[in-house]
Formats: structure tokens, C-alpha cells, sequence
């Protein structure tokens, strides 16, 4: 063999190997999103959203406690994480700069988006529920809006220092002041980017299970109190599939199913919303 | 005067970042005083774990994480860069757009299904191929690394397509093959950032709870095998953290909370700002 010949040959295996691994990875996905649909798919049916949590082997059994706890948990955090992010994002891209103080948030909340999601539940547990007495679904929503800040935060500030400077300074030639030079240009300029960053800040928490385990717990009925544990889809989801029972597992693969869809719509949604935007 | 309010609203939101990260720290360390009081250094380092006799030692649990993500990374790092060189260097646009997606929809479904469907169809594999009870390091170790797979792919990709073009056209026009150039172009153009990507993905790896939930076993013991069920951090604080009732047992595993913030702070915070932030510059 040349080593032309020999250079070609080694040229096709290591592509070989980079194409079977790539294989091997998409079998593996799609056999989980596969098991999911058929289980998900088998396993709905109208009872889901009428009923709420029963005891094993009873008929009229659902997930309507767990579907509306987690609408509940999630709006929450998002009407506490959202608008945090956004003037924190606003600070770091109008304000901050490139200020010291504003490349250490960065840095901070950049560490803070991948940080062990548990701990923040742990730290929750110390600080609302300890002192509360008890679960409640507020400790569960200020988790994830811990959770959904530093995403939201990275980013309004990536999203607004695209609008372009020029734009600014116009509207302060008119006599604009800052807030309303931010409000009216920077904002409406960033709108699509701000939009997608929190469609995808919600669809990351909206699959935060670990979190909520010892700060909203978990609850097997139906309830809208803020101050009691909040049943949500992931925490059911661990227990049900955790349960020896085989109808709680099923609604444990329907509850997932649900959530997943759920969320990867969202992301799809976020995605186009950025593709038009553009577009434009 | 509402410029003003608008400015101290950011700038109190931005603010907000920093208390609540030092919070953390703080309130942490400040409830797992007593553990550390009561147990020292013994603390990390003895694995006698029983809360009926107030022992708490958290080394099985510490080794728990550190060799299932190990794992994890052994298995899933191979696979990610020969996916991430697919993608950015083999594939045709149609097939990369459908693979990119795929992989980046996937990275979105949440971990407690990638750990149930680890707990009701790999476990089972597992124990058929090797006997045991098939949760334990090794069904963890999978499972994890199939859940870190797309993310680390995908960031890795990005970290390869920093490569400019003008660098890979001048070595194939010397007569380079497609793997001269990956091997000598790419990697040596992009090897802060793939390094970075890897050890970022390690760093949420350390801290996934669910995934590696339903298939560790939540048993205080040193593994004598990686077929056999142990613990890892996140494992035990998901199982105990509702059950525990002495305060040296809640102040134990807040410890254990610290511990894991600390190790994937060292390890995020190395992937960021060491090995990515070189990748910018260059």
C-alpha cells in the first residue's frame, strides 16, 4: 500500500467511526423519544384531565392536580423570574457595560446557569420552607425562578446589545431620556430575541424535577392554595414510575409524554419566533 | 426622576444575581456547621452512613458521583466528538439541519425521563447482560451519559466551527484528507473550546439528580463493583432530604449540598473561564 493509498484508508475508517458514532447517538435518542411516544400515547386518554390523583388500581384516576399544580408552579416563576432577568439583562447591556461589576454578574449568573439545580432546591428548603413551617408552592416558584433568572438575564443582555448604537443615539438627539430611549427603541428593537429567551427560560424549568422535590413537594389531589405543597408534573412523574403499581406507572409515561410536549414546543416556538424575527 | 427608578430597578435585578449566589453559600455553609463540627475531615472521608446511630460519613456518596460521571464522560465523550465531527465536517446541510435540530430538541426533554426510561428499559438490559440487580454506577453511568450526549455534542460542534474556512482550504489544497484536516486543522484550531465544552458538560453531569435517580439504588456503601447499587450526592439529598429528622442529619446533608456546589462551581467555573475564554481570544 502507498501511503497515498494508506493516507485514504485511514481517511475512511476515522470518517466511518465519526458517522457510526453519530448513528449510534440518534439510535439511542430516538429509541427514548419512540418508548415515549407509545408509552405516552397508550397510556392518554380523557380520564387524565378530569380526574385528579387516586389511589392505586381505582379507575378514575388522572393528572388534573399535577397539570394545573405545575401551570400554577411555573407561572409563578415566570412572574418572578422573568421580570428580574430582563431589568438585570437591561443593567449588564444599558447600563453595566463593560464595567467591572458587570463582567462579574456575568461571570456569576454564567456559573449559576449550569449549577447542580438541587442545590438550589436544598437552599430553598433553608430559607422559605424552614421558616414557613411547611411546603408550600411559593418555595417551589422562587426555586425556579432562581433557576430561570441567569438564562433570562444572559439573554436580554445578548439580545439588546445587538440593537445597534446608532439607533439609540437617535432617539436621545430627540431628547428621549434613557428609560424611555430603552423602552420605546432598545426594547421594541430586541423584542423577538427578549420573546425566544423567555420561551426557553420556561420550557428549562418547566422540566426542573430535582428542585421541587423538598420545596413544593408533592401532593396526590387537586389544590390551587399557594401556602400548601403543590403537586407538579415532574415530581408525579418520579413517583408514579417509582411505584410498583403498573396504572401508576402509566400515568407516570402519560404524564411525561404531556410534559415533554409541553415543552418541546416551547422551544420549537422560541425558535421560530427568532427565525421571523430575522427574517424581517 | 423615572430614569432614575428605572436605573435602580436594573441595577437592584442585577445586584440580585451576586446576594443570591453569596446566599446560597452562605446559608449552605452556615447549616452544615454542624456536621462539620461534629465530624471533622470524617465527614469526606468515612462512608459509615446511618442516621438511626447519627453517623454520617459521605464518601460513599462523594465517589458515587465522582466515578459515575467518570462514566459518563468516558462513554459519552468518544460519541460526542465523533457526532460533533459529523456534523460539522461530514454531513450535507439537509442532513446536518435534521441531525442539528434532533440533537437540540433532545437536549431539552427533561431528565427525570431520560431517568425512567433508563430505570424501565436499560436496567433490565443491564441485569440480563450482566446479572445483579442492574441499577448501580454502571446503568448511572449510561444513562447519564446518553443525557449529556446532545448538549455536549452540540457545544462541541460550535467549538469545531470556529475553525475558519480559509485554514481548512489551504490544507486540503496541500493534499490533506478530510481526516488530516480534522486531525491537524480542527482540533489543534479549537482544542481550547472542545476541551471547554467537555468539561462544561462534565460540570452538568455532576450536579444531574434525576436522571441517575431511579437507577443508583440510594445505598451507603463503597461499590465493591460498578454493577453494584451505591449513592452519589444527588441521589441522596433527592431520597433523604424530606425524611431527615435530627438536625445533625439535615445539617449532614446540607453538607453534602456545599459539597456538590462547590465541586461543579471549580469545574464550571474551569471550563468557562479558563479553557473558553481562551477559546475567544485565540
Amino acid at each position: 500500500m502507498t501511503a497515498v493509498q494508506k493516507r485514504i484508508f485511514i481517511n475512511k475508517i476515522a470518517l466511518g467511526f465519526s458517522t457510526l458514532s453519530a448513528i449510534i447517538a440518534l439510535a439511542f435518542l430516538f429509541w427514548i423519544l419512540g418508548v415515549l411516544v407509545m408509552k405516552g400515547m397508550s397510556a392518554l386518554n380523557w380520564n387524565i384531565f378530569i380526574y385528579e390523583g387516586a389511589p392505586p388500581g381505582y379507575d378514575q384516576s388522572g393528572l388534573k392536580h399535577a397539570l394545573v399544580g405545575q401551570l400554577i408552579l411555573v407561572g409563578l416563576a415566570t412572574g418572578i423570574g422573568v421580570p428580574l432577568g430582563i431589568l438585570a439583562g437591561t443593567y449588564l447591556s444599558e447600563y453595566g457595560k463593560n464595567s467591572k461589576l458587570a463582567h462579574t454578574i456575568r461571570d456569576i449568573s454564567d456559573i449559576m446557569m449550569s449549577a447542580p439545580s438541587i442545590v438550589i432546591g436544598a437552599f430553598v428548603y433553608a430559607v422559605v420552607v424552614m421558616p414557613m413551617g411547611h411546603f408550600s408552592a411559593w418555595a417551589g416558584a422562587i426555586a425556579l425562578a432562581i433557576i430561570m433568572i441567569p438564562i433570562i438575564l444572559r439573554t436580554t443582555d445578548d439580545m439588546l446589545q445587538l440593537v445597534p448604537g446608532t439607533l439609540r443615539e437617535a432617539a436621545f438627539a430627540l431628547g428621549a431620556p434613557k428609560y424611555k430611549v430603552i423602552k420605546d427603541v432598545v426594547y421594541r428593537g430586541a423584542k423577538a430575541g427578549i420573546l425566544t429567551g423567555v420561551l426557553l427560560g420556561i420550557a428549562r424549568v418547566g422540566g426542573e424535577t430535582a428542585p421541587l422535590l423538598f420545596t413544593s413537594f408533592n401532593d396526590n389531589f387537586f389544590t390551587t392554595d399557594l401556602n400548601a405543597a403543590m403537586p407538579s408534573l415532574t415530581v408525579t412523574i418520579f413517583n408514579y414510575a417509582i411505584s410498583p403499581y403498573e396504572d401508576w406507572q402509566q400515568l407516570g409515561w402519560a404524564a411525561a409524554f404531556i410534559l415533554s410536549m409541553f415543552i418541546l414546543g416551547l422551544n420549537i416556538l422560541g425558535r421560530i419566533i427568532l427565525f421571523a424575527g430575522k427574517g424581517k | 426622576m423615572i430614569d432614575k427608578i428605572f436605573f435602580n430597578f436594573t441595577r437592584f435585578s442585577a445586584l440580585l444575581i451576586l446576594v443570591i449566589v453569596a446566599w446560597i453559600f452562605v446559608v449552605l455553609f452556615n447549616h452544615s456547621l454542624e456536621a462539620m463540627h461534629t465530624f471533622g475531615l470524617d465527614f469526606i472521608t468515612k462512608d459509615e452512613w446511618a442516621p438511626n446511630l447519627n453517623k454520617f460519613g459521605a464518601y460513599a456518596a462523594i465517589l458515587g458521583s465522582v466515578i459515575s460521571t467518570t462514566l459518563a464522560m468516558l462513554l459519552a465523550v468518544p460519541v460526542a466528538i465523533g457526532v460533533a465531527i459529523f456534523l460539522s465536517e461530514i454531513a450535507h446541510d439537509k442532513v446536518k439541519s435534521f441531525f442539528g435540530i434532533s440533537v437540540e430538541l433532545l437536549a431539552a426533554i427533561p431528565s427525570v425521563i431520560y431517568g425512567m426510561w433508563g430505570l424501565f428499559y436499560f436496567v433490565p438490559i443491564i441485569r440480563d447482560i450482566f446479572g445483579g440487580m442492574g441499577i448501580g454506577l454502571l446503568a448511572a453511568g449510561i444513562v447519564l451519559a446518553i443525557m449529556i450526549l446532545p448538549f455536549m455534542a452540540a457545544v462541541t460542534r460550535d467549538a469545531m466551527n470556529t475553525t475558519p474556512d480559509i485554514l481548512k482550504e489551504s490544507a486540503y489544497a496541500l493534499g490533506g484528507t478530510q481526516w488530516d484536516v480534522i486531525k491537524d486543522v480542527i482540533i489543534p484550531y479549537a482544542k481550547a473550546g472542545i476541551i471547554g465544552s467537555l468539561i462544561l458538560a462534565l460540570g452538568r453531569a455532576i450536579g444531574e439528580t434525576m436522571a441517575v435517580t431511579f437507577v443508583m439504588g440510594n445505598v451507603h456503601h463503597v461499590p465493591g463493583s460498578i454493577l453494584d447499587p451505591t449513592t452519589s450526592i444527588p441521589v441522596t439529598l433527592a431520597n433523604e432530604f424530606t425524611e431527615a429528622d435530627s438536625s445533625l442529619y439535615f445539617s449532614s446533608l446540607f453538607g453534602l449540598a456545599l459539597t456538590l456546589l462547590i465541586m461543579s462551581f471549580i469545574v464550571i467555573a474551569i471550563a468557562k473561564f479558563y479553557f473558553l475564554r481562551k477559546a475567544r481570544r485565540a
